[in-house]
């Protein structure tokens, strides 16, 4: 377990190009323990710098490291877990036998399946077919799939779109239960409503991090008092 | 190379597979129904065709219905995010194609089974060689033809595209296997490309079971399939890249 004080990811000077067109250009960023919402409109380069700390993107040059280790390592594929913003899970196979299949993978035990269909609170669902279940209950099967194991690191692209508000505040409350367990859980979004719950802001814009703090930094930075006239103003400025 | 991984992978295939009743039914029923029809086209014919080809298309369908089912469930992996998301746990690519080639193996056995069954005790095919060397060999056809439909899958980007595969990769092979004309009377150009296709030797080793019960060149044309099954794995662990743009 990193402990308070442990980077877990070191970024420095990436540039990611993809085609034929810079998406980030000589990006800089640490991060460690707490809950991290990644914050910016869609198309600014979220999913891409998310998956370049995942270690699935091509990156052009530039260092990406977690836990000291560059990112994709053979020896972070059990710690990383990471949720693409589509469900990347098998349609024409019910709940449970998807979360069998990627514990038989990660070598997690029946009891981490269970668990993890709690979590997301599937419980219902989970012998029902994938490919039958709403687009919000999909993208749970996905994100249950990432809390098989507890990742020290959790990567999350759009995780809440669609989701009851319920639920939504239930898996906010988790991101922060596993934060306080020691782990980063970096979460990426394009609600600006969602920016309050987070220990700490990156507020993305084309590529740049345009901002970095805690929510109540960056109003008062910019002397708003919500997170979207913060995003504005520091854009017009 | 990870053993419990591999096997996740293959029950997982299995387990979509058995979901799938009109594949599974396709992939059972399709070969017999074929088999018959063959064998009734020379119902009329007095030469014994249907013994001197029967054997080399029992070769044929494992091989091609592999090849497209592989180049589309993998094809769908990758598009659907499913391989990236693996490829960023601890699964080895070996493991990954592995996992298929056995998944799809054991549909082969099954497939090859019936259809051998069906040939043997029903259409009256003569086989001289021991009747369970048949459905080794045609396992090996299909895990030929999983590794080949693994490996194109890379250069498609949709299952349209996959699909066309199909006539390029395994058409050459079919017309040059020795079906149309013995391989010895082909040109010697074509003799020599089919001499380096390895469906020619699938068709060969069904070939030999039927006609001798000399088992020692069915073994060295099934080593030779599995030795090209083996290479194009790796070729198509090469296509499976963790990193992508």
């Amino acid at each position: 377990m990193p402990t308070m004080s442990d980077v877990v990811v070191e970024i420095s000077d990436l540039h990611v190009v993809r085609g034929g067109t810079p998406v980030l250009a000589g990006l800089d960023l640490t991060l460690d323990q707490g809950v991290v919402g990644l914050l910016g409109p869609s198309g600014c380069g979220k999913s891409t710098l998310l998956r370049s700390l995942v270690g699935v993107q091509e990156v052009r040059s530039g260092s990406v490291t977690v836990f000291g280790l560059p990112a994709g390592s053979p020896g972070l594929r059990t710690r990383v877990g990471y949720v693409t913003q589509s469900a990347s899970v098998y349609d024409d196979l019910s709940v449970a036998e998807n979360l069998r299949f990627f514990a038989d993978v990660l070598g997690a035990g029946p009891e981490a399946t269970a668990r993890a269909v709690d979590l997301v609170e599937l419980g219902d669902q989970r012998d029902q077919v994938v490919g039958r279940l709403s687009g919000g209950q999909r993208s749970r099967v996905s994100l249950a799939v990432a809390l098989l194991q507890a990742p020290d690191l959790l990567v999350l692209d759009e995780p809440t779109v669609g989701l009851d508000p319920v639920l939504r505040r239930d898996l906010w409350g988790l991101f922060h239960r596993l934060a306080d367990a020691g782990a980063c859980v970096l979460v990426s979004s394009h609600v600006m409503d969602e920016a309050e719950r987070c220990d700490r802001l990156l507020l993305m814009r084309a590529g740049q991090i345009i901002a970095d703090g805690t929510p109540a930094e960056i109003k008062a930075r910019t002397g708003t008092t919500d997170i979207e006239s913060a995003f504005l103003s520091l854009v017009q400025s | 190379m990870n053993a419990r991984i591999t096997l996740a992978v293959a029950l997982r295939v299995l387990t979509q597979l058995r979901r799938d009743h009109r594949t599974l039914a396709m992939l059972l029923v399709l070969p017999c129904v074929l088999m018959s029809l063959f064998w009734w086209m020379f119902q009329d014919s007095p030469a014994p065709i249907f013994d001197r080809l029967g054997p080399g298309l029992l070769a044929l369908f494992p091989f091609i219905i592999m090849f497209l089912v592989t180049s589309v469930t993998t094809l769908r992996e990758r598009a659907s995010g499913t391989l990236e998301r693996l490829l960023s746990m601890p699964m080895g690519k070996l493991d990954f194609l592995l996992g298929y080639a056995v998944a799809f193996g054991l549909v082969a056995a099954v497939q090859s089974g019936l259809a051998v069954a069906l040939s043997v005790g029903l259409l009256g095919l003569d086989v001289s060689g021991p009747g369970w060397l048949l459905v080794v060999v045609a396992m090996a056809d299909a895990v030929l033809g999983t590794a080949l439909g693994l490996f194109v899958s890379a250069f498609a980007q949709t299952e349209f595209q996959a699909v066309q595969f199909m006539p390029a990769v395994v058409i050459p092979q079919l017309l040059l296997c020795g079906l149309f004309v013995p391989r010895d009377r082909l040109p010697a150009l074509l003799e020599a490309i089919s001499d380096v296709l390895p469906l020619s030797y699938a068709v060969d080793a069904m070939t030999s079971l039927v006609v001798t019960t000399q088992t020692i060149e069915v073994w060295r044309d099934l080593g030779v399939v599995a030795g090209c099954s083996l290479v194009v794995l790796a070729l198509g662990a090469a296509t499976l890249r963790r990193r992508t743009p």
